[in-house]
């Protein structure tokens, strides 16, 4: 297992590498002007100028490697200048964004918390609720349960979250004013109080991203223990006397989460990426509006930064989710 | 043109169902009830009809599903109201006689824009869902079971999993929405166009999903017994493989159809999507939200008809599932 | 009625103003001050930003020499007068503007505000490698000299018959130079701790950016005016979209004031009708408007042809076309159903200030019957019965494209019909926003590009002086594959007439004569060619809270040009 891993990290470094490769060029093709949102008032004299202040005046392969070498050596030296105290990265220029000519890592590093908190927050929540539901779901299928559950869960997918969040804004901030509508990131939690209000500003937005998350995974959970519930052993276990509680958590639901952990490995990535919509409709500004709002302003550095720290994730995760299988399910070697 | 897909994909399940053996499985101990490997032909798809015929949820969700697919296909013949006709004098009304659903903020008239909205949404939905299974099982079997192709297919899945969606949609819309028009007509160039675009941006998840279940069952004993046997690769995952990640696939195939449907709408007003003047579910459901305490029923209407149709979709699938399954059948 | 009406008029003034001094007794009494711009702003230095909303961020901070007052008028911030020609201030031949500061100012750490800073903003704007986003405001300055500490005279290439460029507005608003010295040139990128907090002379000054997201402001105890703003903090949040922005202020009041409201008039309306708070508009220099391609954007040309002078357009080449496509449009219901209050149909692509628009009305009318005779008339008749005319074998049928906009759709669609009805048949294209308003010179939806026939979209000015925008339609303003499409010409507008007049316009001074010039010529690119097809004024929309008081929106400067003054209502 351990030259797997090791083997794997070493091909993630040539992957990765083509990966902000394919990234760079598609940003670089992709049609859209990081001057496109200048108003029609500027002449194209001043634009010129300013296209050149953003270094977009040098060819694509020229601002690639200096990508490569800012990401890769000049962010770590500051970093280490920064615990050290050290200053290595004097007068190296950073990754700065398009936009606020601002280090894109400062950026980054302001929204996290807030994405982690919401996102992450919604993702755990989902996560909960689905495992027992699609387990009680399946094991009592065709119960009234596993009726209301599919149908709650279906709905709750189908319905996509820009309409889910408005019916929610709409029901309780404006007509019962429980909840505010608008996500306040400045806010702090200092005590008890400060830490209801936090509570209160996050219900709605996790409530949204849970539902959505909650319906996607239970449905998997639930195929998947519908599938090795039929299964032979689980009779066998049964037959050997096992208790029911010990076949189903411990045999079929072991044999089941396969599925589940290749679809909450590729939601924890995602989970970084932060929720665009609801983001957008909640204002909490996480690293989905940051995300959006680059792509919107064709903010390459930006933009190839954090689609390039999402590709770490995914490739991280995938490896995690392959050790998982193995793990679960002895039989399975790659070596 | 959906239904004959369907029909397709009916026959392409009878199919499988036909020469999927039934799949003995142990982990721990030998079967204690061995079926026999099977030698039932045309018969057995008769009892996957009669076993799904006795789902009850299944069949009320094809009576509706059936439903949907008319109201869409047949609707616009019989109510022939123009849906793009504006009539300045008729905004916002609400139920009447003559726009028996009322009418948007334009006065076009509701019902006929969702018996035509339906019709693409439907077909995006499900041609883009059908795109990106058939696309994610495929490359998920060959992954999972042949382990030279393993890695380099699981980096190309990374790389697409990676690859910021927007950016890429753009370039796509850029390079062929000309080309495809001119060389098959402006809708069915676009049609073409998103269609693609979805099922090549969302076969990833599937592909991960079979893959994993694919390692798993590669090293179960029903599978290494066909392998003692000589039988070749195409038939072993067609005929043992395949049946075995049938559920999972349902599952991501239904999830997959209203994400479809919503896809297609954020690209439409992305600018990316169908002309504005071509209403589809997931548009006049975006286009009502700002509105939707004033006229609840906008929105109201365009949502249900998706749910319904993804609910129908699920049910659909469930049935079948449980219905090509020999452990199941005759329970 | 009209005697009534003045007396409630001076009553709401009168009521205004003691509510105005009850709240000016102190500053900082009046708590938190909370705006929303669904935009976030993304720095807070306007020199390197082109967006009103980091533009309006700003002017809480920073101020110009002289600023616009809402009815255009230019009054002075940092400045002790306006210069003119009576007072000395502009020179005899117009080469020379000289400007004085106010006695006394200092910037918001206690130094003093001096001539040296108004030197040193023209020099960070006009640094070679800055990418200066305001660069054409200082165009054509020879050099920029301090007389004295108060004193600073700008002189020009050339005469300037309008000088207020520079310095006038919040987009040109004074740098210190103590905090931007090492920010020149290459290096303005580089100073991210400056960008995100300028030292300013404004009433507020900034204790936390977070760019994009949020900003936090507190008072300036520098500010120049001892009893002012009244409130203490003020705090600037972005994110989500413009109908979330109002529903905050107008139906859960948890926001104080929200800014570019572009919703429908009818959401807009309900939202008011909870009564928590009031609309705000006003009408400046923005207009939404058709411009006709007097070019062939056909896709059978090749790649480098398309959209040029060298083809002209085969349909919209005849004025007749043009016009009956403007006749068979009814601008009032267009704007009844995409504006309401907030917007207002218009004949002319200048619509402020009053003296310098048109005096032209005939668009207004819908005439469809005249829009058929006319077509009919030019040539262009239905011979198959299809319902599309056609003239020496070519169909009367146009592509007709705008970018992404839920009004702009609607309105795509009503105009596709009236057309439909005059026999000329509408294919509709929507681009992105950021596409189509981008100038890539490798995508083929731009709007300077035009490779449709038709296009939609808002023209803006800057200031109160229309002379640069009238001067884009100038023959040597045309986009060309030879000039990367860059220039302002989109609709290929070429007539010698209008050049001459661009030229005479550069030579005019006085506001009379330029308005009357700028009438002419904006009556040229519309009622006389119709090649220009203005549709609506927009207005300048912002919702505000009953909870505050003192807002008046301006729609040449920022809308926070008298934010010094906003208190909370009792």
């Amino acid at each position: 297992m351990l030259t797997f891993v090791i083997r794997r990290l070493l091909l993630a470094i040539p992957t990765l590498l083509f990966i902000s490769l394919v990234i760079f060029l598609l940003l670089e093709l992709s049609p859209g002007d990081p001057l496109g949102d200048v108003p029609l008032t500027v002449p194209p004299e001043v634009k010129e100028r300013m296209r050149e202040a953003l270094g977009l005046g040098r060819p694509w392969p020229v601002r690639y490697v200096l990508w490569l070498k800012q990401f890769f050596y000049v962010e770590p030296l500051y970093w280490i200048d920064g615990i050290f105290r050290t200053d290595f990265s004097q007068g190296m220029q950073r990754i700065i964004s398009f936009q606020s000519r601002s280090p894109v890592f400062d950026v980054i590093a302001q929204r996290v918390p807030q994405t982690l908190t919401v996102v992450g927050m919604s993702y755990l929540i989902g996560v909960m609720i689905a495992i027992p539901i699609g387990i009680i779901s399946a094991y009592k299928q065709y119960s009234w349960f596993d009726q209301l559950g599919t149908f709650v869960s279906m709905v709750g997918f189908s319905m996509p979250t820009f309409f889910t969040g408005v019916v929610l804004i709409i029901i309780f901030g404006v007509k019962l004013q429980w909840f505010p509508s608008i996500y306040d990131t400045t806010h702090q939690v200092t005590d008890w109080d400060s830490f209801l209000v936090q509570v209160r500003q996050m219900v709605m937005p996790v409530t949204v991203l849970a539902l959505y998350n909650a319906a996607q995974i239970s449905r998997f959970m639930r195929a998947s223990m519908l599938d090795n519930l039929g299964q032979d052993y689980v009779r066998t276990a049964r037959a050997k006397g096992l208790g029911e509680r010990t076949v189903v958590m411990k045999h079929v639901l072991r044999n089941s989460l396969i599925p589940v952990v290749t679809v909450i490995a590729l939601g924890l990535p995602a989970v970084f990426g932060g929720a665009i919509i609801t983001e957008q409709v909640f204002k909490v500004n996480g690293l989905g509006q940051l995300l959006i709002s680059a792509i919107h302003a064709n903010d390459i550095p930006m933009v190839l930064t954090l689609t390039f720290i999402f590709a770490i994730l995914i490739v991280i995760f995938t490896l995690i989710a392959d050790i998982l299988y193995g793990i679960l399910d002895p039989r399975i070697r790659y070596d | 043109m959906t239904e004959t897909e369907r029909q397709q994909r009916l026959d392409r399940e009878e199919l499988v169902a036909e020469t999927a053996g039934p799949a003995p499985v142990s982990t721990e101990l030998p079967p204690d009830d061995p079926v026999h490997a099977g030698e039932e032909t045309r018969s057995q798809w008769r009892d996957v009809w009669r076993q799904f015929r006795s789902h009850t949820g299944a069949m009320v969700a094809l009576v509706l599903f059936i439903g949907v697919i008319l109201f869409v296909t047949i609707g616009p013949y019989i109510w022939t109201a123009d849906p793009a006709y504006v009539d300045i004098l008729a905004r916002n009304t609400g139920f009447t006689a003559e726009h028996p659903l009322g009418t948007d903020q334009l006065g076009r008239d509701m019902l006929a824009r969702l018996m035509v909205g339906g019709r693409v949404s439907i077909a995006v939905g499900l041609t883009a869902m059908i795109l990106a299974i058939t696309l994610g099982s495929l490359i998920g079997v060959l992954s999972g079971y042949f382990r030279r192709l393993d890695a380099p297919l699981m980096r190309l899945t990374e790389l697409f999993l990676a690859l910021p969606l927007l950016p890429l949609l753009l370039l796509m819309v850029t390079l062929f929405r000309e080309p495809l028009s001119q060389a098959f007509g402006p809708a069915m160039g676009i049609f073409l166009l998103i269609v693609s675009a979805i099922g090549a941006t969302s076969w990833m998840q599937s592909a991960r999903i079979v893959r994993g279940d694919v390692l798993g069952l590669k090293e179960r004993e029903f599978i290494l017994a066909a392998k003692s046997i000589g039988t070749p690769a195409p038939r072993m995952i067609l005929r043992h493989i395949l049946p075995n990640v049938l559920s999972p696939i349902m599952v991501a195939a239904t999830l997959g159809i209203a994400t479809a449907i919503i896809t297609e709408s954020a690209l439409s007003f992305l600018g990316l999507g169908f002309p504005p003047d071509f209403p589809t579910w997931g548009r006049l459901l975006y286009d009502a939200v700002d509105q939707m305490q004033m006229y609840p029923t906008r929105v109201i209407l365009p949502g249900l008809l998706i749910s319904l149709t993804v609910l129908c979709v699920n049910y659909i699938g469930d049935g079948l599932r449980d219905a090509m399954d020999p452990r199941i059948r005759g329970r | 009625m009209i005697c009534k009406k003045k007396t409630l008029l001076t009553a709401t003034a009168l009521g205004a103003m003691t509510l105005a001094t009850s709240a000016m007794a102190e500053r900082g009494t009046d708590g938190q001050l909370n705006l929303l711009l669904w935009q976030a702003p993304s720095t807070l230095n306007v020199y390197l930003s082109t967006g009103t909303k980091d533009m309006l961020a700003s002017s809480l901070i920073l101020e110009p020499l002289a600023a616009f007052a809402p009815d255009g008028e230019i009054v002075p911030r940092l400045a002790a007068e306006i210069p003119s020609m009576e007072n000395g201030g502009i020179s005899e031949d117009m080469t020379q503007i000289t400007w004085k500061l106010k006695e006394g100012l200092k910037w918001s750490d206690g130094s003093d505000v001096t001539a040296e800073d108004v030197k040193f903003t023209a020099d960070y704007c006009m640094s070679e490698e800055g990418g200066c986003s305001q660069a054409a405001k200082f165009d054509a300055i020879a050099s920029v000299e301090v007389v004295d500490p108060l004193t600073v005279t700008i002189t020009f290439d050339s005469p300037r018959p309008y000088p207020f460029q520079a310095f006038v507005g919040s987009q040109a608003p004074i740098l210190q130079k103590a905090q931007f010295e090492n920010c020149l040139g290459a290096a303005a990128a580089t100073c991210t701790e400056a960008n995100f907090g300028p030292i300013g002379t404004g009433p507020f000054m900034v204790t936390d950016f977070r760019t994009n997201d949020v900003a936090s402001f507190e008072v300036n105890p520098e500010y120049r005016e001892a009893d002012k703003p009244a409130f203490a903090n003020v705090n600037l949040k972005g994110g989500g979209d413009s109908a979330a922005a109002a529903r905050a202020v107008l139906e859960t009041g948890e926001y104080d004031y929200a800014w570019n409201i572009q919703i429908s008039p009818e959401t807009l309306n309900q939202m008011l009708a909870a009564g928590m708070g009031k609309l705000e508009v006003e009408f400046g220099a923005t207009t939404e408007h058709l411009k006709m391609n007097m070019t062939d954007p056909s896709p059978d040309l090749p790649e480098g042809e398309r959209s040029t002078v060298a083809h002209p357009h085969p349909i919209l080449s005849d004025e007749n076309v043009r016009r009956a496509l403007s006749m068979a449009i009814d601008r009032n219901i267009l704007n009844e159903i995409g504006y309401g209050e907030t917007g207002a149909a218009t004949c002319n692509m200048v619509n402020g200030p009053a003296e310098f628009a048109a005096d032209n009305t005939d668009c207004l009318t819908q005439d469809i019957e005249g829009a058929k005779a006319l077509l009919e008339e030019a040539g262009w008749t239905d011979e198959d019965g299809d319902g599309i005319r056609e003239k020496d074998g070519r169909k009367l049928s146009l592509l007709f494209q705008t970018s992404v906009n839920a009004v702009r759709q609607d309105f795509q669609a009503l105009i596709k019909q009236w057309w439909q009805e005059i026999g000329v048949q509408t294919e509709l294209k929507t681009v992105d926003a950021s596409v189509f308003f981008g100038s890539d010179p490798n995508s083929p939806d731009t709007l300077v590009k035009f490779y449709a026939d038709v296009e939609m979209y808002t023209d803006v000015y800057d200031g109160t002086d229309p002379g640069t925008f009238l001067a884009e339609h100038a023959c040597d303003a045309i986009p060309s594959p030879e000039n990367q499409w860059q220039g302002e010409n989109a609709a290929r507008f070429c007539f010698e007439e209008y050049d001459a007049m661009v030229e005479q316009m550069s030579q005019t001074s006085g506001t009379e004569a330029r308005a009357a010039l700028a009438q002419e010529m904006d009556l040229m690119l519309t009622r006389d060619t119709m090649v220009l097809q203005p549709l609506i004024s927009r207005g300048r929309v912002s919702v505000s809270s009953n909870a505050l008081a003192g807002v008046q929106m301006n729609p040449w400067d920022s809308e926070f040009w008298n934010v010094a003054d906003w208190s909370r209502a009792e």
